[in-house]
């Protein structure tokens, strides 16, 4: 209770400096996400003996236990371990995991920071005792105490992985090969018809990244704190980008299948599509462009009003130890959040591949983090443009 | 139990109450309550961080629907989308209703009936990812995608829920009809236009009532084989899936809702519902 307390205390300091105006300059300010004051929830100090099964909501691939592959299984070896009993319910969106969460009927979650503020801020999710987590220790200090994962020095939950929304092109028809976004931004791209772009409001955040580095004028600091004006710029590079795109893609295998045909070119993409259509033998490369990448770095969290909490925590503990976290980064095609994972690997490069180790690599990757009106860069004399605004800016863009 | 039997016997309406009640809450609950609830959500809003409803009157959602250029667009576009599905359906599936009914024998029918409806046990996604394999620059079209391999799938997915009124309708007209405008001397396409379309106009009504909300409706073909483009549906699906903002999705959702009412008030003035 006693870290509880002071981190409401600091809180609550954060929010008087931001009511008062002024900027915080001095003292270090406390690590995580500090825009609003979530609601009073505590993380457990013990915990008890297991409930014998545990409700979880995860992305496809998170939580196999070897019914699509029986060569794919995590979660029998943790069932006889720990004698929870594993149900899993596969979200295909953030905003689906907020809304099977908020039914209340989960326990756990692996959420991309598109989804973890939301959940933090309804008091959906509680904060996470890491000294209940063994195997936390081990995880990537890059990844402890993010902005998307943990409020005002609290952390809401243990990172579970991370990966960049890369550029992915045809080496056949694309060529000199691309290292910049410009090509699927220039309204003369001579592949005009043939770009593909992500289908959802966070796809904003790509442009904002772009416009970091060709508007400097601009002054975006995060892509996902943008005031009027950078919105408008970054609504006005969509809707010019929008005449050279072919189509917008939000399911993968659509995606896989229009590069494999060549109705889609060049345009964003995930490893795991590099890797599925490089073993469909489609003669493409991605890089991570000269001006940075958005990306994801997903959380496991859990509910406030988890009923197998015991389970739950158990679970979190798994999924980031060494020999699971190998398995499902590398079976989902991203980089490990335990350091000791890149040994556990089938495939020795792995960790090279996904650039599990290169700070400098992820230096580049600005992680999703839900919008909101307040200022995640920290600017407290504009207000932001919410997600609400995206979404609609959104449709707007695709006319 | 036979009192119970004889009970009823004597009560016709407590009979008819009975016999109505189930289908009648169905209607009234399931259908006009979530139309009401729908309508009522419509007015509320959202608090857009955590996605927790506020219930408090506004219109706001109604004044954004109808002041963003972009929502006119779409709703324009749904509607020609629809239109076209209807029409391209009406003009494939007539002839071969006809044929169905007037000329096949009985044997055949029954065969052309299973040939119909066989596209209706696959799966919507098979079919709709079928169409953009063919659609797409190496495949059996290769027309590429957009709002016309749209309207195309459409018409190829919903073809049967116009086929088969048709066919009804085309089923109950006696086929000595036809041959006594031929024996006073109508030539065929006089037949059709005097005869066969004024008897199967209510059955064509039926049929592109489906073809016609069924397109209205749907989002998940547009984001298969519509390129770059969107209808109405994926505006509602957006703003329930990803922004969780359901009050406004409601308000988008009523747009349909008010579209379909007219176009009813319209096939209502042809008199075609009378005699459905």
């Amino acid at each position: 209770m006693r870290r509880i307390g002071s981190a409401l205390a600091a809180a609550a300091l954060a929010l008087a400096a931001a009511c008062g105006g002024t900027t915080p300059t001095t003292g270090a300010p406390a690590p995580g996400q500090s825009g609003f004051v979530p609601p009073r929830l505590s993380a457990p100090q013990a915990l008890g003996t297991g409930e014998g099964q545990v409700d979880l909501v995860a992305w496809a691939g998170y939580v196999e236990d070897g019914s699509n592959d029986p060569k794919v299984d995590w979660v029998t070896p943790f069932e006889q371990e720990t004698g929870c009993q594993v149900n899993v319910k596969v979200a295909g969106t953030s905003d689906e995991m907020v809304a099977l969460m908020r039914t209340g009927q989960y326990d756990a979650v692996s959420a991309s920071g598109d989804a973890s503020l939301r959940l933090i801020a309804a008091g959906t999710v509680a904060p996470v005792n890491t000294s209940l987590i063994p195997n936390y220790t081990d995880v990537f200090d890059g990844l402890k105490s993010k902005p998307w994962n943990s409020v005002n020095g609290v952390p809401y939950g243990v990172p579970h992985g991370r990966g960049a929304n890369l550029l992915m092109w045809r080496t056949d028809t694309v060529r000199p090969a691309p290292d910049s976004w410009s090509v699927v931004f220039d309204p003369n791209s001579p592949y005009k018809g043939k770009v593909t772009a992500y289908d959802s409001p966070i796809y904003l955040a790509d442009a904002a990244v772009y416009l970091m580095a060709t508007r400097p004028d601009l002054g975006i600091r995060s892509p996902y704190a943008l005031d009027d004006r950078q919105f408008q710029a970054a609504v006005d590079l969509l809707k010019q980008q929008k005449q050279v795109v072919g189509e917008y893609w939000s399911d993968y295998t659509k995606e896989i299948q229009a590069f494999k045909s060549g109705d889609s070119v060049v345009g964003t993409t995930w490893q795991v599509i590099v890797n599925v259509a490089k073993s469909e033998r489609a003669p493409v490369e991605a890089v991570l462009p000269k001006e940075g990448a958005t990306g994801w770095s997903d959380t496991w969290m859990v509910a406030a009003r988890a009923a197998h909490p015991n389970c739950a925590y158990r679970w979190l503990d798994w999924i980031i130890s060494p020999t699971a976290n190998a398995q499902v980064a590398e079976y989902f095609g991203e980089a490990p959040s335990n350091a000791k994972a890149c040994a556990e690997t089938a495939d020795p490069q792995h960790c090279a591949t996904f650039h599990a180790t290169d700070e400098a690599y992820f230096s580049k990757v600005h992680y999703w983090t839900t919008p909101i009106a307040q200022c995640l860069d920290g600017r407290t004399n504009v207000t932001c443009k919410d997600y609400a605004a995206w979404t609609r800016a959104w449709t707007e863009i695709k006319g | 139990m036979s009192r119970a039997g004889a009970f009823l016997h004597r009560r016709a309406g407590v009979r008819l109450a009975l016999l109505l009640s189930a289908p009648l809450a169905w209607l009234g609950l399931a259908y006009l309550g979530a139309l009401a609830a729908l309508l009522v959500t419509a007015f509320h809003s959202v608090d857009t961080f955590t996605g927790t409803l506020n219930r408090t009157f506004t219109w706001a959602n109604f004044l954004d629907l109808a002041t963003g250029e972009v929502y006119r667009t779409i709703v324009l576009r749904s509607v020609g989308v629809a239109l076209a599905v209807t029409a391209i359906d009406l003009v494939v599936a007539f002839p071969m209703a006809f044929a169905m009914a007037k000329l096949a024998g009985p044997r055949t029918r029954r065969w052309l009936v299973i040939a119909v409806l066989t596209p209706l046990w696959a799966s919507y996604l098979v079919k709709a990812y079928a169409w953009r394999v063919m659609l797409s620059s190496g495949g059996l079209l290769g027309w590429g995608f957009g709002l016309t391999a749209t309207v195309l799938t459409l018409a190829y997915l919903w073809l049967p829920y116009m086929i088969l009124p048709i066919y009804a309708g085309l089923e109950r007209l006696p086929g000595s009809l036809l041959e006594a405008a031929g024996d006073l001397g109508a030539r065929s396409w006089q037949v059709f236009r005097t005869v066969v379309w004024p008897l199967t106009f209510p059955a064509v009504i039926a049929g592109s009532i489906f073809t016609f909300s069924l397109s209205l409706g749907d989002y998940i073909a547009v984001k298969i084989v519509g390129g770059r483009s969107q209808l109405i549906g994926n505006v509602v699906y957006d703003n329930i899936g990803a922004a969780g903002d359901l009050p406004f999705a409601a308000a988008v959702a009523t747009v349909p809702v008010v579209v379909m009412l007219g176009y009813l008030a319209a096939v209502r003035r042809t008199g075609a519902l009378e005699s459905l």
